[in-house]
């Protein structure tokens, strides 16, 4: 009985047996509080995010940032979710309610359910999946249909041209983000995400694949709509986009979740490319495990920040030119370019064998791997400067065109 | 026979959500709420998949069928508004879809009974084929010559066709 409860938290199903209760309610018990503790975490953490969110774009901006409620104005954001909670709950004349009300539950519901199969650890997983990593992109084109159902059960126009918008934008670029995740697939061999972690015990995912990272790295900053893709709340034009007739705790989900959602896709980051939980002595105590996979996302994460703080808002139309025109073909042709260098070192015989935890074992194939990307990021550079460079003569050209056609000193000399 | 486990349990749920949904399909008036329960339909769906052990049918039913499918067939209605809301369920083709209907019911039907009708019903537990496929056996199968590579191919360039036809609807006449 006291081997098996030693670690509570590996064995929880077998510990409560040998202190006599019943087996199927034991495995009840212990899946159930897995459940509840794994949907739990984020809607916690997700008030320490928008403390640091707010703190950091503060510092960008030169102010302070909330620093009033608690030390540090950490206990601002709960005085926030209170607010939100008491306040009155308007349901606009012509919306559609049953749609209206399901909508902010759906989207949080898409990003909670991610976390699902996040290995925290050696041992804690919700449920390793054999296909984890198609999960996720399943689950996370949900929150695409909750946009849809709020911006048309609105019963507003702008929320219904702000929902098109976004929905558009989501789904093109869910195409970059699967392809850039077929690669990693493709080297581990596996589509489960707590065998992705393992397969990067000898080398973390970015380097044989900092290609995909960067297009999974870009589509996921449009897919949580962080600037500068977040077109998703475009005051400027479409007064608030798809959630405007929101208000109160709905609306308060519905933020909370692009919060939560912008955590939840650095943390996949470092899922798949920085190795997750892996790290000096994270088999022998899986805590470690946890606080490694939390500083590499932390690592990601406040970087974001800063992005999001810094850059301005592209226009839709650029949006959806640079994921068809570049992110589209560039994810594919580094499909062709990492499938065919696979099975180059797997002829040469350079490539390690499956499950190879030794740095200097994967390093041959990783290095042809890392040139194949860099030959294929130079190309697509050439490219897009190329494009870049002709579309300013023409802008240029057309801008005298318009200057003499009304005899006007032209800008453009 | 059948016996009240978690399993059951989930396969009514599923059946619920597949046949009221459907139900909803044909019922409703309002093209979106249609559009909707067709996803609660589908969702019901995936749910058969993961009963089935096939995780990867059921993932992909929702990445596709939810995720884009039922998305594009919304965004389509309500680019459409004189459409959204109909003033009649039925229209002067309903006999032929119900006989279309019927007729599929009692394939499918058939197609279930039969195989474990009579000599085969002996043992209801016997699954009606002993393989059991995992995802990676699916996508050998999908590329290995003596099995689907064929059909794999033409689908593919049926879609390829369909996505240029697109293009070329879609494009400005220059």
């Amino acid at each position: 009985m006291e081997q098996q409860c030693i670690n509570v938290i590996q064995t929880m199903a077998p510990c409560l047996t040998s202190s006599g209760v019943d087996p199927g309610l034991a495995q009840f018990i212990s899946i159930l509080i897995g459940v509840v503790l794994v949907a739990l975490f984020p809607l916690v953490l997700v008030i320490l995010l928008i403390w640091m969110e707010r703190k950091v774009a503060a510092r960008v901006q030169d102010r302070l940032g909330p620093n009033r409620v608690g030390p540090f104005g950490l206990f601002q954001n709960i005085a926030d979710a209170l607010k939100l909670i008491i306040k009155e709950d308007i349901t606009p004349a012509g919306a559609d309610r049953t749609i209206f009300n399901l909508a902010p539950i759906i989207a949080t519901l898409s990003t909670t359910m991610m976390w699902a199969v996040i290995p925290f650890s050696p041992v804690n997983i919700g449920v390793d999946l054999s296909i984890g990593v198609l999960y996720f992109t399943a689950i996370g084109s949900i929150g695409t249909l909750a946009i849809m159902m709020a911006g048309w059960s609105s019963n507003n126009k702008y929320a219904l041209l702000g929902a098109f918008r976004v929905v558009a934008a989501l789904v093109s670029y869910e195409v970059p983000m699967v392809l850039a995740l077929l690669v990693p697939v493709m080297i581990a061999g596996t589509l489960s995400m707590q065998s992705l972690v393992v397969a990067q015990q000898g080398m973390w995912f970015i380097v044989p694949a900092f290609v995909s990272a960067l297009l999974f790295y870009i589509s996921n900053l449009a897919e949580t709509g962080r600037a500068p893709f977040d077109l998703i709340e475009a005051e400027s034009e479409l007064v608030a986009g798809y959630n405007i007739e929101y208000s109160g705790m709905k609306f308060g989900l519905f933020m909370a979740n692009e919060f939560m959602h912008a955590f939840t896709a650095n943390l996949l980051f470092a899922v798949i490319f920085l190795g997750g939980w892996s790290g000096p002595g994270a088999t022998e105590v899986p805590l470690l495990g946890f606080i490694y996979l939390f500083l590499k996302t932390g690592a990601l994460y406040i970087p974001s920040l800063i992005l999001r703080a810094t850059v301005p808002r592209v226009r839709i139309d650029q949006m959806m030119g640079f994921n068809w025109k570049f992110l589209v073909p560039v994810a594919i042709v580094n499909v062709v370019v990492v499938a065919f260098l696979l099975q180059v070192t797997k002829a040469l015989g350079i490539a390690p064998v499956p499950g190879e935890t030794d740095f200097l074992a994967n390093l041959p194939q990783a290095l042809v791997l890392f040139v194949g990307n860099l030959l294929t990021i130079a190309v697509a550079l050439e490219m897009i400067r190329r494009f870049g460079r002709q579309a300013r003569s023409e802008t240029s050209g057309a801008a005298v065109v318009i200057a003499e056609a009304h005899d006007v000193p032209s800008a453009a000399h | 026979m059948l016996e009240l486990n978690a399993q059951t349990i989930a396969f009514f749920i599923f059946a619920l959500f597949a046949l009221g949904g459907a139900l909803g399909v044909v019922t409703s008036r309002n093209l979106i709420h249609g559009a909707l329960y067709l996803i609660v339909s589908l969702f019901g769906g995936a749910g058969f998949f993961v009963l089935l052990s096939a995780p990867f049918m059921a993932v992909v039913q929702v990445l596709v069928y939810i995720g884009a499918i039922a998305i594009l067939i919304i965004f389509a209605v309500m680019l459409t508004r004189g459409m959204t809301q109909m003033s009649e369920i039925l229209n002067r083709q309903w006999w032929m879809s119900a006989i279309v209907g019927v007729l599929l019911f009692v394939m499918l039907g058939l197609g279930v009974i039969l195989p474990v009708w009579g000599e085969n019903g002996i043992n209801p537990n016997r699954p009606v084929s002993d393989n059991v496929a995992t995802t990676e056996d699916l996508g050998v199968a999908l590329v290995d010559g003596n099995q689907y590579v064929l059909p794999f191919q033409v689908a593919s360039l049926l879609l390829t066709g369909a996505m240029i036809g697109a293009i070329v609807l879609a494009r400005d006449t220059e």
